[in-house]
């Protein structure tokens, strides 16, 4: 009995774990390849979670659609908006410096919070979107239905890591790594360095996005208390530095080993005394903030430093 | 006429004091350290909290606590830089952005430890207003607030070009490389960035806690204005992040004044009233206002209205 319970919590360890790792994934496109400071990573997680939650779930009077679409539909259309919107962003933000890009990508995912929260007739406003269908859910029921989600999920981190890794080695990905490392060097040669940045944004957007998708369909509700930045943008920031940013690898293994740690602090902190319990969301937080602050200190190129892959001549 | 100054005039002009006196330390680390803070808003956040301690634990009125946040959060803002911007001051700033959004974390994770998470104000009652000339009617928290950053604005002013550290500021913020071969002391330059930058960051989070309550995401909600407010005045230009906050504070508010329907304007008044609704911009998108003004004048006048530095 012991045994299948930690089975299962591996289970939905591993679940949540694989979504970050495909938003870890995307990050790293953006940054890692692209040397892109996206800080609005939950905006993009949010057009994804709601597009998806509108295609698939049944009608509904509270909010437009539900369209009863089929899950692949659901995920095509979240990659679709947020690929817009990304492409949008892009090509206003796209040339700022690094520090402005922050800004302004905060500034968006702001922006973006306020019309789920606001516009009631798309969203359903902060009650949010209930009755999202997960994949498969006709064959598998209860415990069953756990492994195939958390298998449909690392499917996609699995597709997601191939998209990025042929990226990487691509000569579009060695162009983009040039722009990174010495824009006006690769201008020199004729690079357009705008729509290179432009096209890796996007790319990561939609990525960001299937993440998104994938969070609404594993909890089948989402609001947008979901798109709190401190827990999506955050974590993720920090799991791509552990991991090592411009490593694919190493996206995946600091979304495995940072979720691992948020997760071991909330054991830890259940271990409080009772009056303390109510407090142990801040502590995890205090304790991720310090962790970075060590990361960035200790070990800036992460567990899997980033390797350029050879040449071939 | 008398509304539009009442309730959105004076508010904006409150509500601008309150960004320029946060924009200007972020105008200042921006243009000296070459980073954003990213910790700024939670700054202004820890300030309001002391002061709201000394109120509760010494009984004074918040406007006396104000020397007790400055001191604390320079505290804070000191032993940040210290342990966590220092050593990563010799890499490429973009570190130092992130380390600065963790501190930012860390900043708000100890307030909701230390004080909870439930909004508190100051002083509870309905403050009367005061009424000049039978129509102006101005709360006396704002007049306080307007008129202090006025005050702050000159003494700034007159630090900055007086006194021989406002000018060494002055000059690391233009040139770095000639200041340091002129024999000024960075380190010292530094400290003083964060002292002014704090000491202001703390008036402005006390001033949010007189003008609306005290929680824990004060800071952070302002901080994309306070951006907006320091890009517009220029990147290293104090006087300018100040213009900069009144006119993003005063945008904000006017934004979501009902323009159309009130007879004002002489020509198609019933189709703009149809299309825009009553005002230009519903209220709830507020903070877009600030963020359009950021974007556009990033693409079209990365130096700002006063001519800062692009960094």
């Amino acid at each position: 009995m012991e045994l299948t319970g930690l089975f299962f919590y591996l289970i939905t360890f591993l679940t949540m774990a694989g979504i970050y790792a495909v938003l870890c994934l995307a990050l790293n496109m953006q940054w890692g390849f692209g040397g892109l400071f996206n800080a609005g990573i939950a905006g993009f997680y949010a057009i994804g979670a709601y597009a998806a939650a509108i295609v698939t779930s049944a009608a509904s009077k509270n909010h437009v659609g539900g369209f009863d679409l089929p899950i692949i539909v659901g995920l095509i259309v979240a990659g679709i908006v947020a690929g817009l919107v990304g492409w949008a962003v892009a090509r206003l933000c796209v040339r700022l410096k690094s520090d402005y890009l922050a800004i302004a990508t905060i500034g968006i995912a702001e922006i973006i919070r306020q019309i789920i929260v606001n516009e009631e007739w798309l969203t359903n406003g902060s009650l949010g979107i209930s009755h999202i269908p997960r994949p498969m859910e006709d064959w598998f029921v209860g415990k069953p239905a756990e492994i195939a989600f958390a298998l449909f999920v690392w499917s996609l981190v699995l597709l997601t890591w191939f998209v990025a890794h042929r990226l990487y080695i691509s000569p579009w990905g060695r162009v983009l790594r040039a722009i990174r490392d010495n824009e006006e060097a690769a201008a020199s040669i004729g690079k357009d360095v705008q729509s290179f940045r432009t096209q890796t944004f996007v790319i990561g957007a939609v990525f960001m996005a299937v993440a998104g998708a994938l969070s609404a369909h594993y909890f089948k509700y989402f609001s947008p208390d979901a798109t709190e930045p401190i827990l999506v943008t955050f974590l993720v920031w920090v799991m791509l530095i552990a991991g090592g940013s411009g490593n694919n690898k190493g996206a995946i293994l600091g979304a495995l080993v940072v979720w691992g740690i948020w997760s071991m602090t909330e054991i830890l902190t259940s271990m409080l005394p009772d009056g303390m319990t109510t407090r142990s969301s801040y502590i995890r937080m205090l304790l991720i903030g310090l962790f970075l602050q060590f990361v960035l200190q200790r070990y800036r190129s992460g567990l899997l430093p980033e390797r350029a892959p050879k040449l071939r001549i | 006429m008398m509304d539009f100054i009442n309730y959105y005039f004076v508010p904006g002009l409150t509500l601008g004091s309150i960004y320029a006196l946060g924009a200007v330390g972020i105008s200042m680390i921006f243009g000296i350290l070459r980073f954003a803070h990213f910790a700024h808003g939670d700054l202004m956040t820890v300030g309001a909290y002391a002061a709201l301690t000394a109120v509760w634990t010494l009984g004074i009125p918040a406007l006396a606590a104000i020397p007790i946040g400055i001191v604390f959060t320079c505290a804070v803002a000191l032993f940040t830089d210290r342990f966590f911007y220092k050593p990563l001051r010799d890499l490429p700033t973009i570190y130092t952005v992130i380390a600065s959004f963790g501190v930012a974390l860390i900043l708000r994770s100890l307030i909701q430890l230390v004080w909870g998470t439930e909004s508190q104000v100051y002083e509870t009652g309905f403050q009367k207003p005061i009424i000049l000339f039978d129509v102006l009617r101005i709360a006396t928290r704002h007049i306080q607030i307007i008129a202090a950053t006025f005050v702050i604005a000159i003494l700034l002013h007159l630090f900055l070009t007086y006194t021989r550290t406002g000018k060494s500021m002055r000059a690391v913020a233009d040139d770095p490389a000639l200041a340091s071969i002129s024999g000024l002391d960075p380190e010292k330059t530094v400290r003083w960035t964060w002292i002014i930058g704090a000491s202001l960051a703390a008036i402005a989070g006390i001033f949010v806690g007189l003008d609306t309550d005290v929680h824990t995401n004060l800071g952070w909600n302002m901080l994309l204005p306070m951006f907006a407010a320091a890009l517009l005045g220029g990147i290293g230009r104090p006087l300018g992040a100040i213009a900069g906050g009144l006119i993003i504070g005063m945008a904000e508010e006017i934004c979501t004044y009902p323009i159309f329907g009130n007879k004002l304007i002489p020509f198609f008044e019933e189709e703009l009233l149809e299309f825009f609704g009553e005002e230009l911009i519903s209220p709830s998108y507020k903070s877009a206002v600030a963020f359009v003004m950021m974007v556009g004048l990033l693409l079209f006048r990365p130096q700002g209205l006063f001519k800062g530095r692009v960094l």
